[in-house]
């Protein structure tokens, strides 16, 4: 019951937040990145949430940097997915030298700390969008690699798909007949598990000043942003790292849901 | 009662939240006395075993009724006087000895555990103890047994170490739960034979349970029939396998089967011919030089016990394992050693039916894709046509029409391998590979699938490969029979040749040690064994 | 060693050892590769835009840049192991000696931290799944939970915003000096020190749970409770040493991250780390100070993931030991 509850009200969560971000352009008081308060003006005096240190509108920023947020963390986290679940499955059918190549270089790519790596390539490839969101989704589908390569493997063995190469089936049977489909609920976990650690990621990124570049910035960037306000004795300038835990905590929400429902057996009709 | 009653249970109800596990049994123990509990999966066997150590799983409690162990009633005692109870008056023997015993230390530690608890013992006194019971279950090289960890040493070894482990503390009550269902039926033996001995040595009384009314009968004084939570029947041994009253028990005693062989109905020609076959990975042969034949409209067994390579080689012919050596032919067809490379009629015409149904169904097919998938693959049926072949077909398999849009979980075992062999029949196959097709179900269940597979025979024209562990099994069911060990055919011929003049000591060997419901053969065959 | 012969042990340490020495191996190559692709090389940047083409060739040549990169790589290389990182370029100095009194300040904020998470995490995590499913394991559950959705960098403002901003009991920023006195280093330490403690025991205690929970499922706890064994005798002597081998290889692996989380809690607090040395680095694109770091983390991370598989498998009779008795 109380889990239907913790569902119910991380769904809730999660849509508003979605909704902020869609229609932030709409939503927004002032444009995000013109100065028009005074700095540091306090909540309710300058804006509904105040002005940061260079009179800019805190709810307006806040608005837009969800979506930066929620879109580089959900192209960033679909493209890891379909990249490590389609490595899994290449190395759990192939066996042989594709499967021993692809699983050395994974543990290769798991065994080096991601935020490191991350700085590595970025200091290298140079900082922006589009390799931020790349590097995050190569950095993370070794994760989806690992989860879904021993499914694959097990399916593969499983004497279900045994009887269908007896038959003489072809992979497209196997793959979307018989291993897909008892993939889904455990993809659809680590999906929402590398959702929220891929938020986590790019905001810590942002945070060290090496991810969204100003004057846009994502929901860590405005934390870097104003977070020598703290020293005047506000919250406001967390407002954006608590909108991350928020995002966080609702996704989990959902996964525990998804997890606790198809432990089960599948459902009778 | 007498002073000689050691195990009273009285009206015994165990609940859990959904249902009910035990419901009104009364069962008891004299000294010297072994009482058999015998029932297929799910009855309340071990649920009742555990039941009189007052030991329950987590959301079972006991509701009503008593349980008086040793003149004291366990009802309502404390955990510390619990606790005492199961050290000084009882001991347990659990089915599988190896997740049993603790991986982290040396058998002789675990086994005098509990006397070192009650008084300081030094290590050479601890160790004695455990040499001297390891000496009494004969185990190999007792004098530094106990210095192994349970992964070093073999499965009926550490079995044996289990008993020795029930003994240290001079029970009362043994409880035996399933001892021998994990060992090979030599081995099995031989285990059973010391567990006989030592409960008539150490004069406690002790609860046996198993699934197997062969066994139970040999080890038990009397026994409890147990179904569904209820008991079904009880009595002394011989009246209940001699004469027993309820259905179910009747059905049970029928299942030992009477000795009678099956009558053969196949032409003598040859099918499948099977010659000089090896099969092995990489640098070791599962399977050497083996060759068998299989005749038209009959079935034969393949048996042996685990590792002999009956599998492989029936693996080989289904083309999953190539064979490195040796041919397989079809009516005079050479089948190619891997399946891929094999033709279209000939994946059609052998078709192989595995052990667990459960992993040989997808769970997220429901039961009209499991077998309309065959019918469009191999006869291009579709629609109207497919839908009258689907329903054939759960008719041959005697099951409602009703299932097919049902998913295997909400199936049970017997009826999921009734949909695995419907599949196989979809294809219209000349073979059929069945590998411990039966080993995982109930011994009632494990006759119906019989029965089907007899009658699939004459209306299909079916010819079976029938891989088994269970001799009589194979009496009872095959037409010819070839004996497997290590790798090697040890024996081949007809069933009735094989049973009644083996010609390799294997075979005797194994003929011999198959639990037999007959008055005294526990006990003959310790005279002929020594 | 008696213990090791004609044990598994050791070809598994060798093996071990190997792949983790081809991890380091391969980022280094590759991060090397990365920066030799980049449009300007390190001649370029020290010489900045006014640079005639000839000084920029004659520089290149000085520093190796002409050579085919395989040479490169293996110079560099060969420098790296006698302690030659090259020369930083924004700050002009040997990285080694940036490089060593930051990985002492890092090593410093992570050991303290590990010192206080393990013993209290794992403590934790053993009485929840001993009092499974009663207030005890509910409530640290969701405690741990909350605390696994926040960034790092939220609990450490939350702690400055508490104990510096309201409180004034610690400094908001730990800009210490090496050379200053044990009791500035300790309350400098102190934030930073609990920020991380918060962050890592989530995840040290969840692992300690499951870990503890799986070896209590097993058959030789039901075997334990048949013959009677009280129960705090179960979970000491039945379940713990089971439970042992997992739990060893969180805290190595704990130690392991805790290293690499200080990146952002350093940056939180302008603590003088190698963690901000690196960020300032990419800031800056010097190249040789990030391949440093890069590298320097990379193998400290390796190495406590090689000790948390070496340790846990000396701790478990199962793999210690051959199947066969002598």
């Amino acid at each position: 019951m109380s889990n239907k509850v913790t569902l119910g009200v991380s769904v809730a969560v999660l849509a508003t937040m979605a909704a902020a971000a869609i229609f932030a352009p709409v939503l927004a008081p002032f444009p995000p990145n013109e100065m028009v308060h005074t700095p540091f003006d306090a909540p309710g005096v300058g804006g509904v949430l105040g002005a940061d240190g260079l009179g800019r509108d805190m709810l307006s920023r806040i608005l837009y940097a969800t979506r930066y947020t929620f879109v580089a963390t959900l192209i960033a986290t679909t493209l890891a997915c379909m990249l490590g679940v389609s490595l899994a499955i290449i190395a759990g059918l192939s066996k042989g030298w594709i499967d021993i190549v692809i699983g050395r270089a994974v543990d290769i790519l798991m065994s080096i700390p991601q935020i490191i790596l991350a700085l590595i390539i970025l200091a290298i490839a140079g900082v922006s969008l589009t390799t931020l969101i790349l590097t995050m989704a190569v950095l993370q589908s070794s994760t989806y690699y690992r989860v879904t390569r021993p499914i694959a493997g097990d399916l593969a063995a499983m004497e279900y798909v045994e009887v269908g190469r007896l038959r003489g089936e072809r992979l497209h049977w196997y793959l979307f007949k018989e291993i897909l489909p008892n993939m889904v609920p455990s993809l659809l976990a680590q999906f929402g598990l590398g959702l929220s650690s891929a938020a986590l990621f790019i905001s810590s990124l942002s945070f060290l000043g090496i991810g969204i570049q100003p004057p846009a910035a994502d929901l860590g960037g405005l934390v870097r942003e104003n977070a020598l306000a703290l020293s005047t004795g506000r919250l406001t300038p967390l407002i954006p790292a608590f909108c991350i835990a928020l995002f966080c905590l609702s996704v989990n929400g959902i996964v525990d849901w998804l997890v606790g429902r198809f432990s089960d057996k599948p459902d009778v009709k | 009662m007498s002073g000689n009653r050691i195990l009273s249970i009285d009206n015994l109800r165990v609940e859990t939240r959904t249902g009910v596990l035990l419901d009104d049994v009364s069962i008891h123990v004299d000294r010297g006395e072994v009482l058999g509990i015998i029932g297929e999966s799910g009855a309340g066997k071990s649920t009742l075993a555990l039941s009189s150590i007052m030991l329950f799983k987590a959301g079972c409690r006991p509701t009503a009724g008593s349980i008086t162990l040793g003149g004291q009633s366990l009802m309502g005692l404390g955990t510390a006087e619990l606790e005492t109870i199961r050290r000084t008056k009882a001991s347990y023997v659990a089915q599988s000895a190896a997740a049993s015993f603790n991986p982290f230390y040396r058998l002789e530690d675990q086994v005098t555990e509990i006397p070192a608890m009650a008084q300081k013992l030094t290590a050479t006194q601890r160790r004695r103890m455990a040499i001297e019971l390891f000496e009494e279950l004969q185990l190999p090289d007792p004098e530094n047994f106990g210095r192994r960890y349970p992964h070093q040493v073999s499965g009926g070894q550490l079995q044996r170490a289990m008993i020795a482990m029930a003994l240290i503390n001079q029970p009362d009550l043994i409880i035996f739960d399933e001892p021998t269902t994990a060992l090979d039926v030599t081995t099995q033996i031989e285990v059973l034979r010391l567990i006989k001995k030592v409960a008539s040595t150490h004069n406690c009384g002790a609860l046996y349970i198993s699934h197997d009314l062969a066994v139970v009968s040999q080890m038990a004084d009397r026994i409890v029939v147990m179904r569904n939570g209820k008991m079904v029947e009880q009595g002394p041994t011989r009246q209940l396998v001699d004469n027993p009253q309820t259905d179910y028990a009747r059905r049970l005693v029928a299942h030992q089967g009477d000795g009678s062989y099956a009558t053969a109905n196949g032409s003598d020609k040859t099918l499948l011919d099977v010659r000089n076959v090896d099969v092995g990975y990489g640098g070791v042969a599962a399977v050497k030089d083996a060759s068998i034949k299989l005749g038209s409209g009959s079935v034969l067994a393949l048996v042996g016990e685990s590792g002999s390579g009956k599998t492989t080689l029936a693996r080989s012919i289904a083309g999953l394992q190539p064979a490195r050596q040796g041919e397989i032919r079809m009516r005079d067809n050479l089948l190619t050693p891997l399946v891929e490379r094999r033709s279209f009629d000939q994946r059609r015409l052998v078709q192989y039916i595995h052990q667990l149904p459960d992993l040989a169904l997808n769970p997220r097919q429901t039961i009209r894709d499991v077998i309309g998938r065959p019918l469009s693959y191999f006869h291009r049926l579709r629609g109207a046509s497919a839908e009258q072949r689907l329903r054939e077909l759960m008719e041959a398999i005697e099951l409602p029409a009703a299932y097919l849009d049902r998913y295997p979980a909400s199936l049970s075992g017997g009826q999921k391998q009734r949909v695995c062999i419907a599949r196989s029949l979809a294809a219209k196959p000349d073979i059929l590979i069945c590998d411990e097709i039966t080993s995982a179900l109930d011994p009632l269940v494990e006759e119906s699938i019989i029965k089907l597979l007899t009658r699939l025979i004459k209306d299909e024209g079916l010819s079976i490969l029938f891989i088994t562990h269970n001799l009589g099994l194979a009496l009872r069911f095959s037409h010819t029979t070839a004996v497997m060990q290590a790798g090697r055919i040890v024996e081949h011929g007809d069933t009735r040749a094989v049973f009644e003049q083996p010609q390799s000591d294997y075979t005797r060997s194994l003929i011999q040690a198959v639990p037999q419901l007959r008055e005294g053969w526990l006990d003959g065959f310790s005279a002929n064994a020594a | 060693m008696v213990l090791f012969a004609n044990s598994p042990v050791k070809s598994f340490v060798v093996a071990r050892v190997a792949s983790g020495l081809v991890s380091i191996f391969f980022i280094s190559f590759l991060v090397f590769v990365g920066t030799s692709m980049l449009p300007g090389d390190a001649a370029n940047a020290l010489l900045g835009q006014n640079a005639t083409p000839e000084t920029v060739l004659a520089l290149r040549t000085e520093l190796g840049l002409d050579q085919p990169l395989p040479v490169r790589y293996f110079h560099w290389l060969g420098n790296a192991l006698h302690g030659d990182f090259g020369t930083s370029l924004s700050n002009s100095q040997p990285v080694i000696n940036l490089l060593v009194p930051r990985l002492i300040n890092s090593l410093i904020l992570a050991f303290s931290a590990a010192a206080i998470v393990l013993p209290l995490a794992v403590g934790i995590g053993l009485l929840a799944a001993i009092n499974r499913g009663k207030a005890i394991d509910t409530v640290t559950g969701s405690i741990s939970a909350i605390f696994l959705s926040m960034p790092s960098f939220l609990i450490g403002y939350l702690l400055v915003f508490i104990f510096a901003v309201k409180l004034g009991l610690f400094p908001p920023l730990s800009m210490v000096r090496s050379s200053a006195s044990l009791p500035t280093w300790i309350s400098a330490l102190t934030l930073p020190v609990l920020t991380l403690v918060l962050v890592a025991q989530a995840h040290v205690m969840k692992l300690t749970r499951a870990a503890v929970l799986g070896v209590m499922s097993s058959d030789y706890i039901l075997m334990a409770e048949t013959k009677g064994i009280p129960r705090n005798r179960i979970i000491l002597k039945h379940a713990l040493p089971n439970a042992l081998s997992p739990i060893v290889s969180i805290c190595m692996i704990t130690m392991a991250y805790l290293i690499v989380d200080v990146v952002v809690i350093e940056a939180v607090f302008n603590y003088p780390g190698m963690g901000k040395l690196m960020v300032d680095a990419v800031a800056y694109r010097d190249i040789p100070m990030v391949l440093a770091c890069g590298v320097l983390f990379s193998t400290i991370f390796i190495s406590l993931n090689l000790a948390a598989d070496l340790l846990a498998m000396l701790v478990n009779p199962r793999q210690r030991l051959p199947r066969k008795g002598n």
